[in-house]
């Protein structure tokens, strides 16, 4: 592979218009996540009601969809879409069905995003049955993942073009990697898929009577670990070949890094009954189960670490710097490129620990739905994640618009990064200790029955107010910062940082490539953990439940 | 596939300490008897007065024998119900002295709800269908406030209530 080279070429404009809308609707979705998260946390200091009478649980559903869903799944698509098209390609073809996948997306977002603005759907983004929102809630979801998936099949299509084409090579590492994601992202959403097109649409429209509420929960679990493995392997995906890339060195390990990949395929989806830990009707083996099957997410995650730092240390020596941590003082700090997903990846230490002790099967009920749970995951895909994403969308965007990531800009990326982390250890660390003490999470502003314990809760949903207000200030300058990207920045070619591999790097095994044996192993895995559990749930159901539109106001 | 020494040993220490951890939490579950809440008795969510216990009579605070207390309870939104005291006014607060085991059995009459005893090991999903319970020893003097932390509707926020150990 001629890597610099490749590196520098830019995408033709047909195929960069595709990549840049999916990032327009990562921005936006920003902006109005970002927004409704600062009023959340205004709200909950108690010094602020929303104004013309929109409810806190609103903005809440808004926040957790826009951000959770719709951010990730676009900037996801979009990046994975401009890694394939540098590595493998895209064809006129592939590239119409992109956009195909696109607007379906556009479309269903569109439609959920109106249902719950206007009151109909404050479900939050589980939608817990029998919660009954509007159909075209459920409708809106339903398009948003059929059009994820075409984007998956058009990779995986992009990828067995360039492999007819190469007989005998092994596929580029970036497009493997984009190839396991989606893979996790199709198997794993086939249960929510299933549970909204069977359970939830039917019977929001009135065509079926009830629906087993606890079967709706496990189908939604099963895609909801997954989900947050989904967001993480982009991030992965970056850490892995494009850093070493950025801080002038070579990736540490192509077959290492191919490894890290099919082991957090096979162990992110038969797992998600760590999330139902507290709930009645599963038996505690299996939950038991489930929880040894997380844990072993701890084996991928100390190799990517050890490669992470290992590429460090081995670029600073190849510099020359000698001393024990000399390299570590000399690494491209002013880089934003490389600084922003550091300090991400600095989060993900706490962030890994506390998914720990979240999965951790009794030690779950100390922590359960409090407020320790939002501060972890803002901790995971609100820090390591997203800081990545911004790390990656600093070279991306202007690579896409032909621009230059400038001197100016780029020292904005670094105050964005600084403000990001000085609000987020503040907000993330009220939240953990509130949670540890008991508040709950997803709760409006309220004094409960008076005393003591609650009046210590108040105090740090004021510090968290702080954070978020810092948080957002750091959003309105990511937003600038895309806007001059886009639209103002020089012109010029920004690199596309792809690492190449040593030159005299081990020949990465054959076994690494076989999709049919990892994707039989997932499916075994999968069947293992779910089918007895499964049969046990749905034969002794209760009756099923109506719909309830009451409780989250609609008339 | 090649592994540099300092990574199998990274490796090597990681997993063994995996192992260990497992081994404590899988200890604490099936011999010592920690396992959360996984209550596998049903319900029909639209008849709760059929059992027994959640008849009308039956809810609230129980001493069943000396130190030992059930409290019965039947979650909708956006309330628990404790019962009533002698002059028929709905219980809000639940008193035991300390030290007491007192095993709470709750179960819901329309959607999903939380039952939290904010403060203690008491933290259990409340499902239409299925009956939740727990066992906890009130170790510690105090007010515990008991939320709801499962999202239930736009009233969500309002439904509380209180256990006083003294």
């Amino acid at each position: 592979m001629d890597g610099t080279e490749n590196n520098l070429r830019l995408f033709p404009k047909k195929d960069a218009r595709l990549y840049m809308s999916f990032m327009y609707v990562t921005f936006v979705s920003l902006l109005v996540g970002g927004l409704m998260g600062l009023l959340q946390t205004f709200v909950r200091s108690g010094k602020f009601t929303l104004p013309f009478n929109i409810n806190y649980y609103t903005i809440l559903t808004v926040h957790g969809v826009i951000l959770g869903l719709v951010l990730t799944t676009f900037f996801i698509i979009g990046f994975q879409f401009a890694l394939m098209g540098k590595t493998v390609g895209i064809s006129d073809k592939q590239r119409n069905v992109g956009w195909i996948s696109f607007w379906m997306m556009l479309v269903g977002t569109v439609m959920a995003a109106v249902t719950i603005l206007v009151g109909q759907a404050n479900v939050l983004y589980t939608f817990y049955a029998p919660l009954a929102a509007h159909p075209a809630f459920y409708i809106g979801l339903a398009l948003v993942i059929v059009g994820s998936w075409i984007s998956a099949f058009t990779n995986f299509r992009q990828l067995y073009v360039w492999k007819k084409a190469h007989k005998g090579e092994k596929s580029p590492l970036l497009a493997f990697m984009v190839i396991i994601n989606m893979l996790m992202w199709v198997i794993a959403s086939l249960g929510v898929a299933v549970s909204v097109v069977i359970q939830f649409i039917p019977w929001s429209l009135g065509y079926t009577e009830t629906i087993n509420v606890l079967v709706s929960r496990t189908l939604f679990w099963y895609f909801g670990h997954p989900l947050v493995y989904f967001w993480l392997l982009p991030a992965y995906m970056a850490w892995y070949a494009i850093i070493p890339k950025i801080i002038g060195g070579k990736l540490f390990s192509d077959s290492l890094a191919r490894l890290a990949f099919i082991l957090l395929l096979l162990f992110s989806i038969p797992v998600g009954f760590h999330h139902q830990l507290t709930e009645p009707g599963i038996d505690p083996t299996w939950k038991f189960i489930q929880v040894v099957l997380t844990m072993m997410v701890v084996v991928p995650s100390l190799m990517t670490a050890f490669s992470i730092f290992a590429t460090f240390e081995i670029t600073g020596r190849k510099k020359g710097f000698s001393s024990l941590f000399g390299w570590f003082k000399k690494l491209p700090w002013g880089d934003v490129r490389f600084f922003a997903p550091f300090v991400g990846m600095v989060a993900f230490i706490p962030g890994g620990i506390g998914g720990i002790i979240n999965a951790s099967h009794q030690m779950n009920a100390l922590v359960h739905n409090t407020i320790w749970v939002t501060g972890h995951f803002h901790l995971t895909v609100a820090t390591a994640v997203l800081l990545t994403y911004f790390g990656i969308a600093y070279w991306l965007v202007p690579h896409l618009t032909g621009r230059r990531l400038t001197k100016q800009i780029n020292k904005l990326g670094i105050i964005q990064t600084i403000i990001w982390a000085v609000g987020m250890t503040i907000m993330s660390t009220a939240m953990h200790i509130q949670g540890l003490l008991g508040g709950p999470r997803r709760s409006a502003y309220s004094e409960y029955a008076g005393g003591a314990q609650v009046d210590t809760w108040v105090g740090y949903q004021l510090a968290q107010a702080v954070g978020g207000t810092i948080l957002f200030i750091g959003i309105l300058l990511m937003i600038y910062i895309f806007i001059k990207l886009t639209f103002f920045a020089p012109r010029g070619v920004e690199e596309f940082p792809i690492a190449a591999e040593d030159e005299n790097a081990q020949v990465t095994p054959k076994i690494l490539e076989n999709w049919y044996l990892w994707v039989g192993i997932t499916i075994a895995l999968i069947a293992f953990a779910y089918t007895i559990p499964m049969i046990d749930i749905i034969k002794h159901s209760p009756p099923g439940s109506v719909p309830f539109k009451w409780p989250i106001g609609r008339m | 596939m090649h592994l540099h020494k300092y990574e199998k040993v990274w490796l090597t220490f990681g997993m063994a300490s995996l192992v260990i951890f497992l081994l404590v939490i899988g200890f604490a579950a099936f011999w010592k008897g920690t396992h959360p809440q996984s209550h596998l008795e049903t319900i029909d969510q639209n008849n709760v007065e059929a059992h027994d216990s959640f008849k009308p009579e039956n809810l609230g605070l129980t001493e069943v024998a000396d130190g030992k207390y059930k409290v019965n309870m039947v979650a909708s939104a956006f309330n628990y119900d404790f019962g009533v005291d002698k002059d028929e006014k709905p219980v809000k607060t639940i008193r035991v002295p300390q030290g007491s085991t007192v095993l709470f059995t709750i179960t819901s009459k329309d959607v999903v709800h939380g039952f939290q005893v904010a403060g203690t090991n008491v933290n259990m999903m409340v499902e239409p269908g299925h009956i939740s319970r727990y066992e906890a020893v009130m170790k510690n003097k105090g007010e515990f406030t008991i939320v709801c932390n499962e999202y239930c509707g736009i009233g969500h926020h309002q439904m509380f209530g209180k256990v006083e150990v003294y």
